[in-house]
């Protein structure tokens, strides 16, 4: 168990390094740095004008089809690291249940390409 | 071991606190924001408890898909969260109280809880480590093989997802010119050009 | 490897999910007016022929799939109801579905995915496999319950089921990763030797085992789990409730069953207790919430909460006996329901679908044959001999007796006394109130056929109740012999 923690030190060293330069980096500019906030300056600046309306805009739908798209191909490649790794172990079945459960989402894709659902017009 | 415990407990913390404030923050993209928070330290969790794999996977999955679904939903609904969160405060002493409640009872629950040691030992049976075998390995030896019935079903589960997601928000535009190839490698010569005898001196 | 035969054992589900596969591809193909016709009508067909292969499969207990995967009489009987609830659904709601213009072919599609999620579920032998199928099912169900995307009601029968669908898995998710906890298997043969091994039951078995139930209660619409049940029922286009009354609920009912008289059988003591009271609750809450409402719909969920309390009478009682009660209520509860929608999705008005209780009025003068066919239904549903609804209460109210469950029984007879009272008024409504505005006279060809084949059935019941009961005792047989 603690092996396998040995080998994230170095990422956990890295991690450290980064959020403290980030850190000091802000810190060091919100200390030395002259600020006198006022109203003014702390509004949204829009050509001079008052902001029109909220920032916040609202997405098409279509957003979120691709998204959910993008999830399952996601899983499935996810499904395929550890049969990468294992593959000299589990032979030529666990080749071919690989293949089978591709074959299962192939149908899905050709689904989805008949459908439209990859157009964005 | 010291090492590990302080980890632990600050995982663990982040992890509770940036899911109080899922719920806690006014603004619904800053609640994305601490779930994407609490992803990676329940990673680290995983991490600390030798699951490398499915702390990758969340990474992966979690934090590079599931929370960017979550940011679109997020933007896509015209919902005035301020509002939707009024009757919150008035709400909250009768919600404080249940939740009180439930919490002593589990805690009186729970503080006569005993592992039977014929479950541990039986637990102990089927999860021996392999020494010198990485878990994405390991996993990779049972999913494909052993568990191939699972495995396939959830190939299936993702299909339907497909499915339903499709269904559901698909719509097809009326009057969007789209490029319809097949349609343009149909057309023949025939079809498109007129061959005209025009003789000299007149016109067509 | 001998998955060949691993292969032959769950082939009516290989078959179906290949079909389902094939009509996918098959319908992005067929242009969109003649994809909802040819889809669902193949649907049907590989529906009936998936019964065929469950009738013609060998008899017998068999595992596959390194015991992921059980295939026994238990299933093979479930199946079977399953597979023609999905078929018979599919056919009666064929006009409605083309009316509310929610003929995507995947409607059909997405039926048979569900029925195949329910197929898992019924032959799960492990905690994951149940899950997958459990999932595999409510996943399906979810994207049908909104299928009319355009209607505010329809999307929000789909977000509520879907919000506390997953919550009830999640529940179920939770007491199956305690059981492993605590047991140290997922297996359910694992599982039942460990159970009945232990000297004194460990408390965390017992908490998930509870969630276990919990998980289940939600998905049967047990009281207090059954918050979802008149609101979806009532969103949903009215051929997908029939589909929710009829089907997901047989399934799970039988899960129910597998799980506590197979793994847990050792607990029978503890678990008793819980599905007692959530059997009393249901019966109760069912008879007295329905008497008040005015959409059939509506109704109908409260009356499927009832029922499912009768059926868990059964399971309480725990015995042979009490399974084979259930199993019997089962497939009789199935007939009533699929004629009852039938019946429902013939009313219309002017073209559109007529839901309140009101709307029947003078149904019996304007439309004998639909309201006899009713009257039938809802009296087989009162109790009222010498019907079938009346043989099902029957076995089951003789089950609790013999297990000396008599103030379960008792509590039985009363609240189905109460609950008459809702079904007698719809009858008193079409046969004694003013006549409304005049319903449509045109019914399909199909649906009258079905509607007449399950009002003989419940009819004719009492001439030979034998032919059901043996193979549900011979089902339920395979459960107890050990």
């Amino acid at each position: 168990m603690t092996d396998l923690l040995k080998e994230y030190v170095p990422i956990v060293i890295f991690l450290a390094i980064a959020t403290g330069m980030a850190a000091a980096m802000l810190l060091a500019s919100y200390i030395v740095a002259r600020q006198k906030p006022d109203s003014e300056k702390l509004s949204a600046y829009e050509c001079g004008f008052e902001a029109f309306d909220d920032a916040r805009s609202q997405f098409d739908v279509r957003f979120y089809l691709v998204a959910i798209l993008f999830i399952i191909f996601d899983l499935e490649v996810a499904f395929l690291f550890p049969w990468a790794v294992a593959l000299g172990d589990i032979g030529v079945f666990g080749f071919w249940s690989m293949i089978l459960f591709l074959g299962i989402l192939t149908v899905g894709f050709i689904y989805e390409w008949r459908k439209g659902a990859l157009e964005w017009e | 071991m010291m090492v590990q415990a302080i980890a632990f407990y600050v995982f663990a913390g982040v992890t509770i606190a940036s899911a109080a404030m899922v719920i806690g923050s006014r603004n619904p993209v800053h609640s994305v924001l601490f779930l994407i928070l609490a992803f990676f330290n329940s990673a680290g969790l995983f991490v600390l408890m030798g699951a490398e794999f499915l702390a990758m996977t969340l990474v992966i999955v979690y934090v590079g898909a599931v929370a960017v679904l979550f940011l679109f939903v997020v933007m896509m609904l015209d919902i005035n969260f301020v509002k939707l969160r009024q009757g919150f405060l008035q709400y909250l002493p009768i919600g404080g109280l249940i939740g009180l409640v439930l919490i002593v009872e589990l805690l009186m629950v729970v503080s006569g809880w005993v592992v039977s040691p014929a479950g541990l030992k039986t637990a102990a049976i089927n999860s021996q480590a392999i020494d010198g075998v990485s878990n994405t390995l390991a996993l990779g030896r049972l999913i494909y093989t052993e568990y191939v019935y699972l495995f396939q079903a959830s190939g299936l589960i993702l299909l339907i997802a497909m499915l339903g997601a499709i269904v559901l928000t698909l719509r097809q535009r009326e009057g969007v010119k789209r490029q319809r190839i097949t349609d343009q490698l149909d057309r023949k010569p025939e079809d498109s050009v007129e061959i005209i005898d025009v003789k000299t001196g007149s016109g067509v | 490897m001998n998955s060949f035969v691993d292969l032959l054992i769950s082939l009516p589900e290989l078959f179906l999910v290949l079909t389902a596969m094939g009509m996918m591809v098959a319908g992005v193909y067929t242009s969109a007016g003649k994809a909802y016709t040819l889809i669902s009508n193949a649907a049907v067909l590989s529906l009936f022929g998936a019964i065929g292969l469950v009738l013609f499969a060998k008899t017998g207990t068999t595992l596959a799939f390194n015991d992921l995967f059980i295939n026994d009489g238990f299933a093979q009987y479930i199946k079977i109801i399953l597979l023609l609830a999905a078929a018979l659904v599919i056919l009666i709601g064929d006009r409605a579905v083309r009316k509310i213009k929610i003929a995507h072919f995947e409607y059909p599609i997405l039926i048979i995915f569900a029925t195949i999620g329910m197929m898992l579920m019924v032959s799960a032998n492990d905690l994951m496999s149940l899950y997958v199928g459990l999932e595999l099912q409510s996943l399906a169900l979810y994207v049908v319950a909104a299928l009319n995307r355009d209607s505010l009601r329809s999307s929000e029968a789909g977000l509520k089921y879907f919000v506390l669908g997953a919550l009830s898995s999640g529940m179920l998710l939770y007491g199956c990763s305690l059981i492993y906890g605590y047991a140290g298997t997922t297996s359910f043969t694992g599982l039942e030797t460990a159970v009945a091994g232990a000297s004194n039951i460990s408390l965390g078995l017992l908490t998930g085992l509870v969630f276990l139930i919990v998980g289940l209660a939600f998905k049967v619409a047990a009281v207090p789990f059954h918050m979802w049940t008149p609101d979806v029922y009532e969103g949903a286009p009215t051929p997908v409730t029939a589909f929710f009354a009829a089907a997901p609920k047989v399934a799970s009912m039988a899960l129910f069953v597998r799980i506590t008289m197979g793994p847990f059988q050792g607990m029978a003591d503890q678990w008793q207790q819980i599905i007692i009271v959530l059997s009393i609750l249901s019966m109760v809450l069912a008879a007295l919430a329905a008497i008040s409402q005015t959409n059939i719909k509506r109704l109908m969920a409260y009356s499927s909460i009832g029922h499912a309390g009768y059926a868990l009478i059964g399971l309480g009682a725990g015995t042979k006996q009490g399974t084979t009660a259930i199993l019997i209520y089962l497939a009789i509860y199935i007939v009533m329901v699929i004629g009852t929608f039938a019946c429902i999705l013939c009313m219309k008005r002017k073209g559109n679908s007529v839901e309140q209780i009101n709307d029947l009025a003078g149904l019996g003068k304007s439309h004998p044959a639909i309201a006899a066919a009713l009257l039938l239904f809802m009296f087989s549903m009162a109790g009222i001999p010498p019907l079938a609804g009346f043989f099902g209460k029957l076995y089951i109210f003789l089950a609790a007796i013999e297990a000396e469950l008599y103030s379960l029984a008792v509590i039985g007879v009363l609240s189905s006394v109460v609950g008459s009272f809702y079904y007698l008024r719809i009858v008193k409504v079409m046969y004694f109130d003013n006549l409304s505005d005049e319903l449509d006279s045109v019914t399909g060809k199909r649906i009258s056929v079905i509607i007449s084949l399950c009002a003989l059935t419940i009819l004719l019941f009492f001439l030979s109740p034998s032919l059901l009961v043996d193979s549900a005792s011979t089902a339920a047989s395979v459960l107890f012999e050990k």
